[in-house]
């Protein structure tokens, strides 16, 4: 385990990261009021939580870096600067949506903003991001990718065939675990033999670090080591965040495979208070303006999802051109 | 030995020479790297003295960097290649054996063909996975597949098939050009066969089939090895006075669906020649669309294939006997025209 390097941010920079987890926040309540009345159908996978990791990690990529995550996403999306009713309309299937409505939830995916991929299969970012990488490195682009995938995901193939390319070529790619001690429905350690999946690391002979994934600052500051390491040549990181989703796996599930006062004993440490109070005792933020900014938020959102609810659905005709780049003779 | 050495530039139509089926990957893999510098080959040992089957000599050395070594882990390499590929490269996977495909599964089923589709065309993913395939090797059951039908049904994916040494370099620098995923089968017992390339021709349309005989009686529809097979078979029935054409499918998805029913209006007789099952194949799906269309059959079409309920096995007169031989697609052609 190596030490993370102490990083000071400026209270604006601090901010900004609190606004961008009450925007998750809220964003996910209000995807979970959509689902609940039919709005957004099929699934959602929802963040509550895990804003810290998302937020932290994010704002340590630099221009031209580029991420790829999960079906648990919107995390990663907003922090990216989606615009949440391009995000909205994507959950609700409209062509107004990111992937013109024929992605849905699991795919809020945005190039421009080096948001090159949101995967319904479990460890299928961790390849893709580490092509990325090499693309980068061939080239000799001082670009780094990073990866956000889940606990469950360190079981799969992908993750150990990709940690293993990425160590042997020394890749410049951040592996991030988010780790809310589900897997689906079953506990870590029902799956795997380890409390700490950051040691994983140690079978590829590459750091692997333990974050607190509460605290916004720990969070950037572990990402961004890994970042620079990952430029300067130093090859990959596996950062374990740990985390906690607040609601089930997926849809309407009540996870109830959770323990007595589990979740209660996790919002004690929830990742939105915690900077809040930093940020109060700083002197940076007052009451009124925290209350301030999740109203406004909540009104954003608000109208952002009617909005988007506004945009028309997709054609057949213009799916159907979403399926090949080229035409055949 | 082989044609990269002289390789400067891709050729402005040059006349057509002899090569081999090796030489043809290996000169519009040379090409194709010559001209874009974002081609790039990986896979299990392609750069390790020309590759497996010898088919990426002298790429390695001529493009240092670009032909890149994997683990053994067909998976995740491939989505090395889509990672590649969606921050602007053009990769080339080589998969050493189709029968290693489904190791893949993952990439060439929800990713690979989903992936530009799922973004709502924010990306587009031109990955050619040149998947080296087929029987006669004696290579027993796990390397032995063409599965050139086993992917054909993917919306997204384009999968073709070369059946000689002109159409292998047509097709793979169509399938490297091309801006969506291909599987590119190339069938490992064709490597030392020789035929024309046309150096700096047009390469090969999407979806297009070649009419490599022409003949009024009988339609023999036939992929990869399968093919000189079935050119073998039109000699034999053309020594009887029996008149067969012959189609090089070239595609299995797209199916050229318009050029066989041309092909079967004028003989109403067709054999499809598979070196495969023919449950869940191309021709199947052929002889299925055809029908749909409306063909007006003078015979019921027939099917030289695999046996239905039999892996390819080691044992070598027993591989043989299981594949479509010259003597079985003549007697089947035979049957329908003396019918």
């Amino acid at each position: 385990m190596s030490a993370v390097t102490a990083r000071t941010v400026p209270t604006e920079e601090l901010l900004r990261w609190y606004r961008q987890m009450v925007l998750i926040r809220l964003f996910e309540e209000k995807a979970q009021e959509l689902f609940m009345t039919g709005k957004v159908q099929g699934t959602t996978h929802l963040c509550q939580g895990q804003e810290a990791v998302s937020v932290g990690s994010i704002a340590a990529m630099g221009p031209g870096d580029v991420q790829t995550n999960t079906y648990r996403g919107h995390g990663e999306a907003l922090a990216l600067g989606m615009d949440p009713a391009v995000a909205f309309a994507e959950l609700m299937g409209r062509v107004a949506g990111c992937s013109k409505g024929v992605g849905g939830s699991m795919h809020l995916i945005d190039f421009a903003k080096g948001n090159i991929g949101a995967n319904a299969i479990v460890g299928a970012g961790i390849p893709i991001a580490l092509g990325a990488a090499m693309a980068f490195k061939l080239r000799s682009e001082p670009r780094v990718a990073l990866t956000f995938f889940g606990d469950g995901a360190t079981s799969i193939g992908t993750f150990h065939e990709s940690l293993n390319m990425a160590a042997v070529w020394r890749a410049p790619l951040v592996l991030i675990i988010t780790n809310n001690l589900y897997g689906e429905y079953s506990p870590l350690r029902s799956t795997s033999p380890l409390d700490d999946l950051a040691d994983r690391a140690s079978a590829y002979d590459i750091p692997g670090v333990i974050i607190d994934g509460q605290d916004v600052s720990a969070v950037h500051a572990a990402t961004a080591d890994a970042v620079e390491r990952a430029r300067s040549g130093g090859g990959p990181t596996l950062l374990e965040m740990k985390t906690y989703r607040y609601r089930g796996h997926s849809r309407t599930d009540p996870a109830k495979y959770r323990p007595e006062g589990e979740l209660e004993r996790w919002k004690e440490r929830d990742p939105i208070a915690i900077l809040a109070a930093r940020l109060v005792e700083a002197g940076a933020l007052t009451a009124e303006e925290r209350e301030g900014i999740w109203d406004e938020t909540r009104a954003t959102l608000d109208a952002a999802a009617a909005r988007a609810e506004l945009a028309p659905y997709p054609t057949l005709e213009e799916a159907m051109t979403l399926v090949y780049a080229d035409r055949t003779a | 030995m082989s044609a990269l050495t002289e390789v400067a530039k891709p050729a402005a139509a040059a006349p057509p020479a002899e090569l081999t089926y090796r030489e043809a990957i290996n000169l519009a893999l040379a090409e194709e790297m010559a001209s874009d510098p974002s081609v790039v080959l990986l896979g299990e040992d392609v750069a390790s003295s020309g590759g497996v089957f010898k088919t990426n000599e002298g790429l390695a050395e001529r493009y240092p960097g670009r032909v890149i070594n994997t683990p053994i882990c067909e998976n995740a390499f491939t989505g090395v290649a889509l990672g590649m590929a969606l921050v602007g490269m053009r990769p080339v996977v080589e998969i050493m054996f189709s029968d290693f495909l489904p190791t893949a599964g993952d990439q060439i089923v929800n990713q690979l063909p989903k992936y530009r589709f799922m973004s709502g065309g924010q990306c587009s993913v031109p990955v050619t996975i040149r998947s080296i395939s087929g029987a006669t090797g004696r290579f027993g059951t796990q390397h032995s597949a063409t599965g050139e039908s086993w992917f054909m049904g993917l919306p997204g994916l384009r999968v073709c098939v070369a059946a000689s040494a002109g159409a292998a370099y047509d097709l793979l620098r169509t399938a490297i050009r091309t801006n969506d995923p291909v599987i590119f089968h190339e069938h490992r017992g064709l490597y030392a066969r020789k035929g024309l390339v046309r150096r700096g021709g047009e390469p090969a349309r999407i979806g297009r089939a070649a009419v490599v005989r022409e003949g009024d009686d009988v339609t023999i529809v036939a992929t990869l090895m399968m093919v000189e097979r079935a050119l073998g078979a039109a000699e034999i029935l053309a020594r009887e006075g029996i008149s067969a054409e012959v189609i090089d499918l070239r595609w299995v998805r797209p199916l050229d669906v318009r050029t066989v029913a041309a092909s079967v209006a004028r003989t109403g007789r067709l054999a499809v020649v598979e070196e495969q099952v023919h449950a869940g194949g191309w021709g199947a799906t052929l002889t299925s669309e055809l029908t749909m269309a409306g063909a007006r059959w003078r015979a019921a079409p027939r099917a030289v294939s695999l046996p239905a309920d039999v892996c390819i096995p080691y044992s070598p007169p027993l591989e043989d006997l299981v594949l479509p031989s010259v003597q079985r697609i003549a007697d089947a052609a035979r049957d329908m025209v003396t019918a």
